[in-house]
């Protein structure tokens, strides 16, 4: 059947329910449309045999009339930052090439048990470190969207999530797992017209995802819309003994308390985020939300987050200093890469190991992370850096007595093209300015397609809530969603 | 404060990650622009903050001492670039 494509999760699920078509007929369809997507590099493994498990699980439920699961038969594709049993798991990285896990992370294992099936391992930023998808050792993941006027200039589809975005605006997948440091759902999100939520921290279990910089990484959904990303998370969530951090609360029904109306609702709109050189495009948007937000019955007030600014430098520090820490794991004795030179001692072995399975931003990144970490700058780095970050945390609890949510754009531009930026990694840093900030403070924070740059690329806007306020972010993302009316798409050239 | 090569090359052997002069040459300038761009935070007066610890509140729990994943010695060293008689292996480090 043709079309079924075309559908999200929650129609998937509800069709193959209600015997509109069979689960085979999904997987057999979406499996088709990755092979035909190739040329976005979108993918680092592809498992249609895992996405046929699945669904032939849900056909032989219904054809028992055995209850169906959440999300049985509903294909999705996995970041290839989670560890899935059997399939290889590389962080987009040469170190792990080849790498098998023995066990699957929590959060993967739940959507199987759910009923979902996987579609393939996806392109990410290498250990999930980029803005722009172009440090995977597996090469760059392609946008789908070009910008109009005959400009065939391939486009950044955001990162780290690339794979994630890119695979679901070209509709190979109609959703997929993220995962966010300091925006890598949300800015891919925007970048490519779809929808994406990064939860409070510790919603989801980091078990079994490759760390990165541990106090800040979240998993999350990403989907076409507000309905399939609250679907996903719903089958995502929840406490794992497995993960210290990991919050032991009950998983709200998110899907079922969906609601658009925001009458009650105070949205604060933070003076900060309007910083220099911000498109007028991206200006106007912001108002056009305002408007929506006014519209769906919220009052809006202006709030002020003094330290905005401070945000991205403060994460530049934590992020790096706690990636150093965690990819030391990585030494050619336990897993992974080794390289042994004839003759080489053990220390040797180490360094040539790391040179040569990490990437030039990840080696960068690990160096600024054991400069500040090293005797004599610990303090001035990353004490300063983490009392900055408390400063941080108070400006949003500030902000949060007088408002219930906070509104703003997700990215400062729309999509660049590859190379643009690449060059200089502080221009590609400052990519993440609205999104790290609700990354340090651990807060819910989801980008929903809101419209189109001149160029017709998607812009994002960016809900901000209370901490475990999943269920108001999604709102007011279902608010905005059904009055921006976005239908554009990118048109397949692929 | 200004990295220079001598520096690059003291933290990349503290990361144990084997880097060339050329390599070194090309970094100094730019970890020293991203350390400047850091260094920012100076301006922040935080003689009164605390550094966060976690950042949503969250008690740490303990759990019971006992085995839970035992037994899995061939699970364990199956990924290992290099392994003897259920043991990881690694250059001679004694002579």
């Amino acid at each position: 059947m043709s079309g079924i494509t075309e559908l999200g999760v929650a129609e998937l699920r509800d069709g193959i329910r209600t015997g509109k078509f069979s689960a085979r007929e999904v997987a057999d369809a979406f499996i088709v449309k990755v092979s035909q997507g190739k040329a976005l590099n979108a993918f680092i493994v592809e498992t249609p045999e895992h996405a046929l498990a699945a669904a032939k699980a849900a056909d032989e439920a219904i054809a028992k009339g055995e209850p169906l699961k959440p999300l049985s038969g509903v294909p999705l594709g996995m970041k290839d930052l989670f560890a899935t049993k059997g399939v290889q798991t590389t962080a987009a990285s040469h170190m792990l090439e080849g790498f098998k896990p023995v066990y699957e992370s929590t959060v993967s294992q739940k959507l199987w048990d759910a009923g979902a099936g996987m579609l393939g391992k996806l392109n990410l930023d290498q250990f999930a470190m980029g803005s722009s998808n172009e440090t995977s050792y597996f090469g760059n993941v392609i946008s789908p969207w070009r910008r109009g006027g005959g400009d065939n200039a391939p486009l950044a589809p955001g990162g780290s999530s690339g794979g994630s975005s890119s695979a679901i605006s070209a509709r190979l997948v109609p959703g997929a797992t993220g995962t966010d440091t300091g925006g890598s759902i949300r800015q891919p999100a925007a970048f490519t017209g779809i929808a994406g939520i990064k939860p409070t921290y510790g919603r989801c279990s980091r078990y079994g995802i490759v760390a990165f910089a541990s106090s800040l990484d979240q998993a999350g959904p990403m989907a076409r819309d507000v309905r399939d990303c609250a679907i996903l998370l719903e089958n995502m969530a929840g406490f794992d003994p497995k993960d210290s951090t990991s919050l032991n609360l009950p998983v709200p029904n998110w899907e079922e308390a969906l609601s658009g109306d925001l009458t009650g609702k105070k949205i604060g709109i933070p003076a900060e985020y309007l910083i220099d050189g911000t498109p007028t495009e991206i200006a106007k948007l912001w108002e056009a939300g305002i408007a929506w937000v006014k519209d769906a019955g919220a009052e809006v007030i202006e709030v002020s987050l003094p330290h905005t600014k401070y945000a991205l430098p403060t994460y530049y520090i934590i992020a790096p200093a706690e990636a150093s820490s965690n990819l030391a794991r990585y030494d050619g004795v336990r897993y992974g890469l080794r390289e042994l030179a004839d003759g080489q001692n053990l220390q040797d072995m180490y360094a040539a190991t790391r040179a040569a399975g990490f990437g030039p931003e990840v080696q960068r990144r690990i160096l600024i992370g054991t400069y500040v970490l090293s005797a004599g700058f610990y303090d001035a780095y990353f004490t300063k850096a983490q009392k900055v970050r408390t400063l941080i945390a108070q400006d949003f609890e500030n902000a949060f007595s007088m408002c219930d949510l906070l509104l703003t754009p997700t990215a400062p531009s729309s999509a660049f093209a590859l190379g643009e930026k690449s060059a200089d990694p502080l221009a590609m840093y400052l990519n993440d300015v609205f999104t790290v900030p609700a990354s340090l403070a651990g807060l819910p924070a989801m980008s929903v397609p809101a419209g189109l740059d001149a160029g017709g690329l998607p812009l994002g806007l960016q809900i901000i809530g209370r901490p475990l306020d999943e269920q108001g972010v999604l709102n007011a993302g279902l608010a905005i969603e059904q009055r921006a009316g976005f239908a554009a798409r990118p048109e397949q050239w692929w | 404060m200004s990295v220079d090569t001598a520096t690059v090359k003291k933290v990349a052997s503290l990361a144990r990650i084997a880097i060339s002069d050329a390599d070194a040459e090309r970094l100094a300038p730019e970890l020293n622009n991203i350390l400047g761009w850091i260094e920012q935070l100076g301006e922040v007066d935080t003689s009164s903050v605390e550094p966060m610890t976690a950042v949503i509140p969250n008690k740490l729990r303990l759990r019971e001492d006992v085995v839970t994943e035992g037994n899995q010695r061939d699970a364990v060293l199956q990924n290992a670039p290099q392994g003897e008689h259920g043991f990881f292996t690694v250059p001679k480090v004694v002579e």
